[in-house]
């Protein structure tokens, strides 16, 4: 119940983490089911319907429910605690965000037990997602689950904005920002801008799907070239809004365990920036082979290749950060260590992608899953693993074990490079993308069994950090407040886990790396920036769960709003729009609740404050 | 009720929606929140700009518009907007009774311009036989105008709210930046329909 209303960020964060495994187990499964799928030629394993509706659930999944909430998980971790903060700036929209993520999700994945999954791939292209070509009700899981989980980044998205803009602590400003505060807020500004684009793609999939329109339908006029445009439009920034937050990771970590400060600060800051600039110009790279003409694809293709340059600026700037460091070699630095020439190797093929004339020959072949996997898996899932090792003594109050992180590394790096290095050569000889098997003899066998074998690999890396997170969860609490001792940024001052104030006192920072300035300065903690006084707090609440129940039940009651029941109470509430109706009035009810009845929250008093301090 | 929080009605500041910090996070978010709005309402106008004359052989945008009507509801809702900037004025001189009024004024007014949006609405279904399926345009139209329509809607509920809100809580610290927003939110409506006006009717009518 406890976790049901919480508002606290931290909490949060947890339940975005479970949430986050959750989807990413689902995820994983597929992904291991494709690939056992595609072990051998001629494979009957799963049917060819099956398939479509693997590979469409992986991708949805693992990018819309899997990393997206682990990412929103360690912002909310770690965000406040680096800008010296008490909470988010709408401690209530924090929580309805994740409810929104979460129910958006399950109804996603209802769809695996209420009559077939979405199988139109993760980009939904019509008319391949029409009804004429999807005829169940997969594709409007997708188009409404998708809608109500973007509804809560979004939120999200907003709500980190004005936390970083309005409530950092005094002297901390944006030139002396952590490089994780920074690229989240970045990626949030992202979000900002390019999630409305896709809730605006959806709705009119799914009003053609539901309602009959015709956006997309070449018979009524309307155009399929449309769909990619607008889902591109929001596609292309998405995967920067998934890879800036892994940066910021990867910049944090490493000069932690470098006893360095990060090489070159500020052009780290512009380079994010102008990733983010470039990331909304470049859309079009998807739609080479579409058609769009050689003008297009010539401006589209020299714009893709700029994002190499803020880019390259940023590994270098990790290398110099290592050059000449006392490297220390923790389970997150490995992960760290790991991502720069991952994510080197995928930056190169998304150059060579890039390049309209040869793109004609890689689209839609394995050489393009395995570019977006070098960067999605090998550099982001690597990211993150280095965060979470990272911050987890944070988060929980535990180290996790360290030779169970350096073994979960190890598998994990080498089963990933099994997995999809060969799949560029795959892509070479001209093995296509979404197919669900292949002839014989065409030098496929081979190289197919080698990435199958390397996923289950990469699996069992993943499972060791599970079983690592299991066996740290039945150790007793209490490390310090700075495990790693090298620690350089606000979140290190406070105890481990922190508690639910963060800050008894907003510190005062007097520069880039707030607590490593003060250690340099001989300094055991930070200088308060304020008296001791009573910290207010807000007050749990479950309207933001309820709130995301009436919206799913809204989502449910459009999907089957055409749907014949054989029981006619069924019929009759679905097709007269009433189950709409009543999740619609538990929204807005619970809206109407929440603004009648203003929440003032409560207060710790300067005596707990104290009390606790002893305790410490 | 905390101390922090109750501010009686002599100690409000000239600008009560900026005087704490949750009101000016508010502000700020719902500016931020607007940004998105725009891109979704520019991808809404580039998908009707991209299958406006995609008419499948059903009504034109030139046989079905009239433009006196759309002219006149522009006004209203130019108005509406007027009286959204009043009722912010009074509030900055705490005169809550007058501000009230404006806000009521300023619902009646939404309520005059969705009335005459349904009945649009319901002419182009009934009358001229232009419904959502039946081209790629009518599907963009509805669209794009409904959404704007919802958002008039939703509007006119939400302010209707805040005015029983300041009824039963007065003007405080507290009910200020809930105003304010809804003033920017209205305006911000306000702008969506004059790029309507223009990109749809207008240019239907011409173009
Ligand atoms: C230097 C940076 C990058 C460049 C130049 C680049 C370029 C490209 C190009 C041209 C394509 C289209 C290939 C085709 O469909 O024929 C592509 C696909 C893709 N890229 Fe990248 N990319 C870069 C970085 C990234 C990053 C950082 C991510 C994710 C975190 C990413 C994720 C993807 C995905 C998911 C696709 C495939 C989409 C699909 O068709 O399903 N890329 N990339
Ligand atoms: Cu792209």
């Amino acid at each position: 119940m406890d976790w049901l209303t919480t508002v606290d960020h931290k909490k949060i964060a947890i339940l975005y983490l479970l949430a986050g495994g959750l989807f990413f187990g689902i995820g994983g499964i597929e992904a291991v089911l494709i690939r056992l799928q595609l072990i051998k030629p001629m494979n009957d394993f799963v049917s060819a319907q099956t398939f479509n509706e693997l590979i469409t659930m992986h991708g949805t999944t693992m990018i819309f429910l899997g990393v997206m909430p682990v990412i929103f998980a360690l912002m909310n971790a770690v965000i406040p605690l680096q800008i010296g903060a008490r909470d988010v700036a709408f401690p209530f929209l924090n929580s309805l965000g994740f409810w929104t993520f979460l129910f958006g999700g399950l109804l996603l994945n209802l769809s695996w037990i209420m009559g077939g999954a979405p199988d139109a791939g993760w980009t939904a292209y019509t008319p391949l997602s029409s009804t004429t070509y999807s005829p169940n009700h997969g594709v409007d899981f997708y188009t409404v689950g998708l809608q109500i989980a973007g509804l809560g980044t979004l939120i999200g998205g907003i709500n980190f904005l004005a936390t970083i803009i309005t409530m950092r602590a005094p002297g901390m400003s944006f030139m002396r920002m952590p490089m994780f505060t920074w690229t989240s807020f970045i990626t949030s500004a992202m979000i900002l801008f390019a999630f409305p684009a896709v809730t605006v793609g959806l709705v009119l999939l799914s009003f053609d799907r539901i309602l009959g329109a015709n956006f997309f339908e070449v018979a009524g006029g309307g155009s399929p070239v449309l769909w990619q445009h607008i889902f591109w439009i929001f596609g292309h920034p998405e995967v920067y809004i998934l890879i800036l937050p892994a940066f910021g990771v990867i910049s944090e970590v490493i000069p932690t365990f470098s006893r360095k400060r990060l090489f070159g600060y500020s052009s780290m800051v512009f380079a994010t920036i102008l990733i983010a600039f470039l990331g909304f110009m470049v859309w079009a790279h998807h739609m080479f082979t579409t058609g769009l003409g050689p003008v297009a694809n010539a401006l589209f293709s020299i714009a893709t290749m700029l994002i190499a340059v803020p880019t390259g600026i940023k590994i270098f700037n990790w290398l110099f950060t290592m050059w000449g460091g006392q490297i220390r070699f923790t389970s997150p630095n490995l992960f760290a260590i790991g991502f720069i020439p991952t994510f080197v190797m995928g930056g190169v093929t998304g150059v060579m992608l890039a390049s309209a004339p040869a793109d004609y020959q890689f689209h839609d072949t394995y050489f393009v899953v395995a570019h977006f996997h070098y960067v999605i898996v090998g550099a982001l899932v690597s990211g993150l693993l280095s965060g979470l090792h990272y911050w987890w003594p944070k988060m929980f109050g535990r180290m996790l074990n360290e030779t169970l992180g350096k073994l979960s590394f190890w598998f994990f790096i080498i089963g990933f490079h099994m997995t999809f290095f060969v799949q560029h050569f795959l892509g070479l000889m001209g093995m296509q993308r979404r197919v669900f098997t292949y002839l014989p003899n065409q030098q496929f066998d081979t190289l197919n069994l080698v990435s199958t074998i390397g996923a289950i690999l990469m699996g069992t890396g993943v499972l060791i950090f599970l079983i690592n997170a299991f066996v740290t969860a039945a150790k007793p609490k209490g490390v310090a407040d700075d495990p790693w001792e090298d620690g350089r940024t606000l979140e290190w001052t406070i105890p481990s886990p922190p508690p639910e104030y963060n800050f008894k006192q907003i510190p005062l920072v007097r520069g880039i790396d707030a607590l490593w300035k003060e250690k340099m300065a001989g300094n055991k903690s930070m200088t308060p920036a304020e008296p001791l006084g009573p910290i207010h707090m807000p007050s749990p609440t479950i309207l933001p769960f309820v709130m995301s129940v009436g919206i799913f039940i809204a989502g449910l009651g459009f999907m089957f709003s055409k749907e014949q029941f054989s029981n006619s109470f069924m019929s009759f509430i679905f097709n007269n729009w009433i189950v709409v109706i009543i999740g619609l009035v538990i929204t807005f009810g619970s809206m109407l609740l929440r603004s009648l009845y203003d929440d003032h929250g409560w207060h710790i008093e300067v005596e707990e404050l104290e009390e606790e301090g002893v305790k410490a | 009720m905390s101390s922090s929080h109750a501010q009686t009605n002599g100690a409000l500041p000239h600008e009560p929606e900026k005087a704490t910090l949750e009101g000016r996070n508010k502000v700020l978010a719902f500016w931020l929140f607007l940004g998105g709005e725009a891109v979704l309402f520019g991808t809404l106008f580039a998908t009707f700009l991209a299958l406006r004359n995609q008419t499948n052989e059903g009504p034109t945008a030139n046989e079905l518009f009239q433009l006196p009507m759309t002219a006149a509801m522009t006004l209203i809702l130019l108005v509406s907007s007027l009286t959204s900037v009043f009722a912010v004025q009074a509030m900055h001189r705490h005169k809550v009774a007058a501000l009230r009024v404006w806000l009521m004024v300023t619902v009646l007014l939404g309520l005059c311009f969705l009335g005459g949006e349904i009945y649009e609405f319901y002419e182009y279904v009934h009358a001229e036989k232009f419904g959502m399926t039946t081209s790629a345009f009518s599907s963009a139209f509805y669209t794009l105008v409904g959404f704007h329509g919802a958002h008039v809607a939703f509007g006119v509920l939400w302010i209707s709210i805040l005015i029983g809100q300041l009824y039963k809580k007065n003007l405080t610290v507290v009910t200020a930046p809930k105003v304010y927003v809804s003033a920017m939110y209205w305006h911000f409506i306000d702008v969506v329909w004059v790029f309507i006006f223009t990109v749809v009717y207008l240019l239907g009518k011409v173009g």
